[in-house]
């Protein structure tokens, strides 16, 4: 055999396969930086759609707190300013907002603002009762498709019949913006409100609120009953074909499509045990169910991840078995099962599909306060918002999803947090 | 040296099956009562198993099925009956790699007599913490930082943390499982040292791969090879003058 033959083919070979390792690296790095550009985009997209959403548009009115229109004295109750003849105050205003107007024009005028406005004139008189029989400059909310047009959102040089406000409204808001009398603010609203059906008003607390509720049920089903099947499959069941069988299927249920666990709840929990609908109780409890076998399986692998010597070293100086999981494996363990409680929470976060079985995805106009009141959640309101026709909805869907990824985004970071923070080293 | 007749185990007709392999193989034995009685032999002899046996650590090993009779102080331990708990808290162990708990020193030490209710009020507590630990002879190296987590120990002195912690459960008997393994000749020698003087008062049982070791420490050997005791005897006796050929070649280095 020539031996400089052999060596030349080393070598060849060699390269080859140097190159090879190089092409490998090219590919990975492709990959992720096609992964991140998307990402990017996709952020991107959501970001300068919904950007707007957390501003509002307000129109200055002037308004006469007449104590004879009000048909109230300063001595009067809360009541009887609850009954206070506000909508004459705001009509009186509506009609001056220019010098002799036409009643058609009037007309014209009232829907460039928000129906909301009656309360923003009686709020502002409850928290300012001093100003009766004076005139004040406020602020009030713009009518949504004002709004809309002056973001930009929808377009002027469409014909009249296509647009929502006619060239009278829109010679009528061009004046206002030359007169300094319309100005963009933050929007409160979308905040302090829960849904409504006029975009203009309608905000994500409730809906916030309600994913909270909800996922406050999950945590408080699924985070002990996971620690209790992991410790017990993990530590104290007998190895046989029953346990196998158990274990198998954990698997097979955390593959199962939610939609499956939502006509679970509309089957079982709503028709057989008749619990109230649409609420964070049944949509928690639901959700719980979905996320269980996600948390038992982080649980039980984080429990595995204790080393055995520990466990043995405690049983070696006579700690009983249930002592040396709960005194040393567990609290070893936490971290794990808590970062994998969090996981699952945020996969029931984002979960839209069950909900909807049992009837989270109604229209609920108010802000829930306990888990038995029908409310929304945050990813079903998102559905709903991008549901409806009206324009406005569209930035305000785009914000709820920055609220959700916020929210997630924060989720995450703790269960980072509290991995870092109470991870034991041995 | 004073010899001393009290047999403090006694190991008859011992058969260990992991599943059905056969890891030991009728193994009778009788170990005395405050001597240092060192396991020798290859690797996969059955040493490590026999002594697991004995304070019935193998029950962890779901597959592991031990068979036969071992009686300390009389009492007969292979039984569905024994009481595994307090037979721990009479026998310690030490294992091979250190395995403190990640708590402090002094909740190392005071685990063990705090489940067994040991200690009534936090200075008793706190007494046996420090004997155990002057015991183990680690106190004067650990007293400024009995809050430090024992992990933060070097290797040797971890492994004296365990001692101590085995310690003080007031145990009888010491099972050692290779405990200088995984230690530099300096740790090794001053756990060698302890070994000495526990002794005294305690019956140690220690499973050792270094021969040398065993010669030191040791006043009775037993040498196991392939799941059979070979040979049992006097230390001097076995390392000097043995009986059987196999023990022979291994002492002399010629297989294992």
């Amino acid at each position: 055999m020539n031996s400089t033959l052999t060596q030349e083919r080393i070598i060849a070979l060699r390269k080859k396969r140097s190159a090879q390792d190089l092409r490998f690296k090219y590919y990975g790095f492709i990959a992720m930086c096609l992964a991140l550009a998307v990402l990017v985009f996709l952020l991107y997209s959501i970001f300068s759609r919904g950007f707007s959403a957390f501003q509002k548009t307000t129109i200055l009115l002037e308004i006469n707190y007449d104590q004879e229109v009000l048909k109230l004295t300063p001595n009067s109750t809360d009541q009887e300013i609850e009954k206070g003849k506000f909508f004459k105050v705001k009509k009186n205003a509506l009609n001056n907002v220019f010098e002799n107007l036409s009643k058609s024009d009037a007309k014209l005028i009232k829907k460039l603002f928000s129906t909301n406005i009656d309360k923003e004139i009686k709020n502002y008189y409850i928290d300012n009762p001093s100003v009766l029989n004076t005139t004040q400059k406020l602020w009030v909310t713009a009518h949504s498709n004002v709004d809309q047009m002056l973001k930009g959102n929808s377009r002027r040089d469409v014909p009249e019949d296509r647009r929502k406000l006619n060239d009278i409204q829109l010679s009528f808001i061009d004046q206002l913006v030359e007169e300094d009398r319309i100005q963009k603010e933050f929007n409160n609203f979308f905040f302090t409100r829960a849904d409504s059906r006029h975009p203009e008003i309608a905000g994500i607390a409730g809906s916030f609120m309600g994913s909270l509720l909800t996922l406050f049920v999950v945590f408080i089903l699924s985070f002990p009953i996971a620690i209790g099947a992991s410790v017990y499959l993990e530590e104290f069941a007998p190895k046989n074909k029953l346990t196998e069988l158990i274990e198998v299927n954990i698997s097979n249920l955390a593959a199962v499509p939610s939609i499956v666990f939502g006509l679970l709840g509309l089957g079982v929990l709503l028709n057989v045990f008749g619990f109230p609908r649409s609420t964070p109780l049944v949509g928690g409890t639901v959700l719980a169910l979905m996320t269980l076998p996600t948390i038992i399986i982080a649980c039980r692998a984080s429990l595995k991840a204790v080393p055995p010597s520990i466990k043995e070293g405690a049983l070696a100086i006579g700690a009983t078995k249930s002592q040396a999981v709960f005194h040393h494996v567990v609290p070893l363990a936490l971290p794990g099962t808590l970062t994998g409680t969090i996981i699952g929470l945020a996969q029931a976060l984002g979960e839209t599909a069950p909900l909807i079985m049992i009837g989270m995805v109604a229209f609920i106009p108010n802000i829930p306060t306990g888990i038995t009141e029908p409310s929304a959640s945050l990813p079903v309101q998102i559905f709903l918002w991008v549901e409806s026709a009206e324009r406005g909805f569209q930035e305000k869907s785009a914000a709820a999803i920055m609220i959700i990824l916020l929210f997630l985004f924060m989720m995450n970071a703790l269960a980072v947090y509290l991995r870092n923070r109470f991870e034991k080293k041995w | 040296m004073v010899e001393n007749n009290n047999t403090k185990i006694s190991a008859k007709d011992v058969d260990v099956f992991y599943s059905e392999k056969q890891a030991l193989n009728k193994i009778s034995m009788d170990i005395k009562e405050k001597e240092v009685t060192a396991l020798i032999g290859p690797s996969g002899c059955g040493k490590s198993t026999f002594l697991r046996c004995i304070n019935r650590m193998n029950d962890l090993i779901e597959i592991c099925k031990v068979t036969g009779s071992i009686k300390v102080d009389n009492e007969e331990i292979i039984s569905s009956s024994t009481d595994v708990v307090s037979l721990r808290s009479k026998i310690g162990m030490v294992f091979q790699k250190p395995n403190p708990f990640p708590k402090s020193i002094f909740d190392n030490v005071a685990y063990g007599p705090s489940i067994h209710g040991l200690a009534d009020t936090k200075s008793d507590l706190e007494n046996i913490v420090i004997t155990s630990l002057k015991k183990a002879g680690l106190y004067n190296e650990v007293k400024d930082r009995l809050n430090e987590p024992g992990t933060s120990l070097s290797g040797g002195q971890q492994q004296r943390l365990c001692i101590a912690r085995a310690i003080a459960v007031n145990p009888e008997i010491i099972l050692m499982d290779e405990p200088c393994s995984a230690l530099d000749p300096i740790a090794t020698a001053i756990i060698e040292e302890l070994i000495d003087e526990l002794r005294l008062n305690y019956t140690i049982i220690i499973v050792t791969h270094s021969m040398q070791q065993a010669a030191r420490v040791s006043q009775k050997t037993c040498f196991f090879h392939l799941g059979e005791l070979i040979e049992s005897g006097e230390t001097n006796k076995i390392f000097t003058n043995p009986d059987n050929t196999k023990t022979q070649d291994y002492i002399t280095g010629r297989f294992g």
